[in-house]
């Protein structure tokens, strides 16, 4: 008996995984019905659907790299306190002096990734054409998607707290200003008033409600930050499960009709 | 500019490795194409020289280039690989000007659909990547091409940009070969994977190898390139140019023809319910779940435009070009401050009431009623405002009647008018571009006093 074969045959193996590792037919179907994170799949897909030159697996690399982030995310959040006193200098001792700094590149890098693999997956869900009936639904919460993961960036670009970081948002920020009725800047501000008194100044408009202060200050990074590690990616989680929920049940990876 | 280091030691021999890769890779395609058996007739006479010889050439001279960067010891000066002034300026003078840009990337654009059967071809698109990697090694001993590409927040960029390319060719390549079994009355590439597998072991056994290998990468970047950590933020230094995360400067780029209001909200939104809108306004039932062009010629090209030359190529032109002031910079062009470009753009209502009638521009009179003060500024923008109403009320429904009747038939009204200003809403960027540039136009609508400007 082998050694592999030893520890498979193991009661604490059988009792992790369920199910004996599969080699025939009947087991390899049964296997993917028996895990918890194999049961994402269905049993039996169409070759096309999973061949790499039909869905350049964008979507799985960009699922993927959700992981990671979420994963170094966590360690990261281990070290960098989100205040003007530390924010900064957190950062740096990753650089300079912590173990495993490197999770940080690991970190800023994949964000770049995925922003660019979301792009590209739904580039090629576009020209399959993978968004006609029954799909509709599905690319709306891939848009969704989109929207979030360049929100997750965006949110997180702040956090390093330096030059690069603070007039990044600044000028990214600054267009609220201008949201037609909302911004202090937008137009038509002038029509929420209250006996002559306007509503909306640049201590109550939508760039106020999204920084917390009249610019980019400690509100804004307590805000960023809640966003960014919290709020966010538990609405991506949620939406990614309904995701894939929704690719099953409209009949997996699009076919030929 | 000559009081630049303008090439380091590591840099040559770091190029040595690029060079080494593309010489490992031609390799590979010479000993495909040997293996092909092709050859030319007669070349000068010669008869039956296979098509690898020319390759095995390139690859061997490769090498060469590769090694001497790699075992380059003497002083940087004496470096001579480099790229000739009079092509940097040419480049600089195309790049650095808002109007060759676009016109280069159109033709660009339409070329790639135009000639989709031609450079799909893999000898094609081999050259063309061979080309735009010898590119980008040669000008990374550029002094200042080196400075905006090197960026460590830019280089994922230049990652994409080979990505888009790839998957690009990769959506033609498939396309045209299905279009044309398509009109051959063949079965199509996807139809021939209809076979049915099971997940395990062939799905989950290439997700686990994908998760290694982008792992390995993962660390393989994070070791090779720092992640940036600019000065502790300081709310009084601003950096020229301040910008904002790559992936939004296409929408910064349109600060440059629109005010906030539109280029930072309106449009963003519009884009962002375009997209959503895109399953219910495309009728077209064909094209679903394989990859074609010809039958959905139209939704193919406007997605295109939007996605390539307008998103990709407006963050290129953010990233790279747009340099202090948000003026334009040519690829190895120092990044001069003091780089003046004279502005003097015009809004319509100026242009029509002084230009063309003479007369003064209508103020509104402070001391006036409201109604009154409106009524003036109405007045003064009054053509601004027809041409806008114009744009988004009455072209659509001649849209209908005319080039797209067709389409109006089949969608119905309300989908007919969605698509409609969508694709309107679309154009109004590349068409106020054209009018900026051919009339020094500065707003259609312009009402400072609203923050109304159009
Ligand atoms: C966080 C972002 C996203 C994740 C993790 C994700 C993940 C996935 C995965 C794993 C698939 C299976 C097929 C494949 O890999 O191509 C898929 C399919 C699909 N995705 Fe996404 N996606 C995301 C964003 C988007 C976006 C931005 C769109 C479109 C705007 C989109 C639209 C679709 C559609 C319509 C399908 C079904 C495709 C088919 O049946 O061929 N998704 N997604």
């Amino acid at each position: 008996m082998s050694v592999g074969e030893y520890i498979r045959e193991s009661q604490i193996w059988k009792s992790i995984f369920r199910h004996p590792a599969p080699y025939d037919r009947r087991n390899r179907a049964v296997v993917m019905l028996t895990n918890f994170f194999l049961h994402l799949h269905p049993v039996s897909v169409k070759q096309g659907g999973i061949a790499l030159s039909y869905t350049w697996c964008m979507g799985g690399v960009t699922f993927f790299l959700f992981l990671v982030e979420t994963l170094t995310g966590v360690l990261l959040m281990f070290y960098y306190r989100p205040t003007l006193e530390w924010a900064f200098t957190d950062i740096r001792a990753l650089r300079d002096v912590t173990t495993l700094g490197i999770m940080r590149e690991i970190h800023r890098w994949g964000a770049h990734a995925m922003v660019i693999t979301v792009w590209l997956h739904m580039y090629r869900v576009f020209l399959t054409g993978s968004y006609k009936p029954p799909r509709e639904f599905n690319w709306v919460v891939g848009v969704l998607l989109l929207v979030l993961t360049l929100l997750l960036s965006f949110t997180g670009y702040l956090l390093p707290w330096d030059q690069l970081a603070i007039w990044a948002i600044t000028v990214g920020s600054n267009m609220a200003r201008a949201t037609p009725v909302l911004g202090h800047e937008g137009p038509g501000f002038q029509l929420l008033n209250l006996g002559g008194y306007d509503l909306i100044t640049n201590a109550s408009d939508a760039r106020f409600l999204l920084l917390g202060s009249r610019f980019v200050g400690e509100e804004t990074l307590n805000r960023f930050y809640i966003l960014h590690c919290v709020a966010i990616p538990l609405v991506v989680a949620t939406l990614i499960a309904i995701h894939f929920w929704r690719v099953r049940k409209d009949g997996g990876i699009s076919q030929p009709l | 500019m000559e009081s630049h280091p303008d090439l380091t030691a590591s840099v040559i021999r770091g190029l040595g490795w690029l060079y080494l890769i593309m010489a490992v890779m031609n390799l590979f395609w010479t000993i495909n194409v040997f293996q092909s058996g092709k050859a030319y007739e007669s070349i000068a006479g010669f008869k039956h020289i296979p098509k690898a010889a020319p390759w095995g050439l390139y690859t061997i001279v490769l090498f060469m280039i590769g090694i001497v960067h790699v075992v380059f010891d003497s002083s940087p000066a004496d470096f001579q690989f480099l790229l000739p002034l009079g092509f940097k300026n040419l480049v600089d003078v195309i790049i650095a000007n808002p109007i060759s840009y676009f016109a280069v990337s159109m033709v660009i654009f339409v070329a790639m659909i135009w000639l989709r059967k031609w450079w799909t071809k893999p000898t094609v698109a081999w050259v063309l990547l061979n080309a735009s990697m010898l590119f980008l090694g040669v000008s990374m001993t550029d002094y200042d091409f080196r400075q905006i590409v090197g960026k460590p927040d830019n280089v994922p960029i230049v990652g994409m940009l080979f990505l888009v390319g790839f998957f690009t060719w990769l959506y033609f390549y498939k396309s045209v070969e299905n279009d044309r079994r398509i009109a051959a009355g063949e079965p199509k590439i996807e139809d021939e994977q209809s076979e049915q597998v099971l997940v395990w072991p062939d799905l989950v056994y290439t997700e686990m190898i994908c998760m290694l290998l982008l792992t390995a990468l993962l660390i393989a970047w994070g070791i090779a390139l720092q992640a940036p950590l600019e000065e502790p933020a300081s709310a009084v230094k601003t950096p020229n140019p301040s910008k904002a995360p790559w992936y939004f400067l296409g929408l910064q780029e349109m600060l440059v023809y629109y005010d906030p209001w539109m280029a930072g909200v309106v449009l963003p939104s519009v884009i962002l319910v375009g997209l959503m809108a895109i399953p219910y306004i495309d009728f077209n039932t064909k094209g679903n779940g394989y990859y074609t062009f010809e039958e959905r010629k139209f939704s193919i090209v406007t997605f295109l435009f939007g996605f390539l030359p307008l998103w990709i190529g407006m963050i290129v032109l953010g990233t790279f070009i747009r340099g202090p002031n948000w003026n334009m910079f040519g690829l190895y062009e120092y990044w001069d401050v003091h780089k003046l470009e004279v502005l003097n753009n015009v809004d319509l209502s100026q242009m029509f009431w002084v230009d063309w009638l003479g007369k003064p521009l209508p103020r509104p009179d402070a001391n006036a009623s409201t109604i009154t003060q409106i009524r003036t500024i109405l007045l003064r923008e009054w053509l601004g405002f027809v041409l806008i109403l114009a744009y988004l009320f009455i072209l659509p429904p001649l849209m209908a009647v005319t080039v797209f009747r067709n389409f109006f038939v089949k969608m119905g009204f309300l989908r007919f008018m969605v698509l409609a200003n969508l694709i309107l809403l679309m154009a109004a960027l590349p068409l106020k571009m054209a009018l900026r540039w051919a009339f020094t136009l500065k707003y259609i609508i312009s009402i400072p006093e609203w923050f109304f400007n159009i």
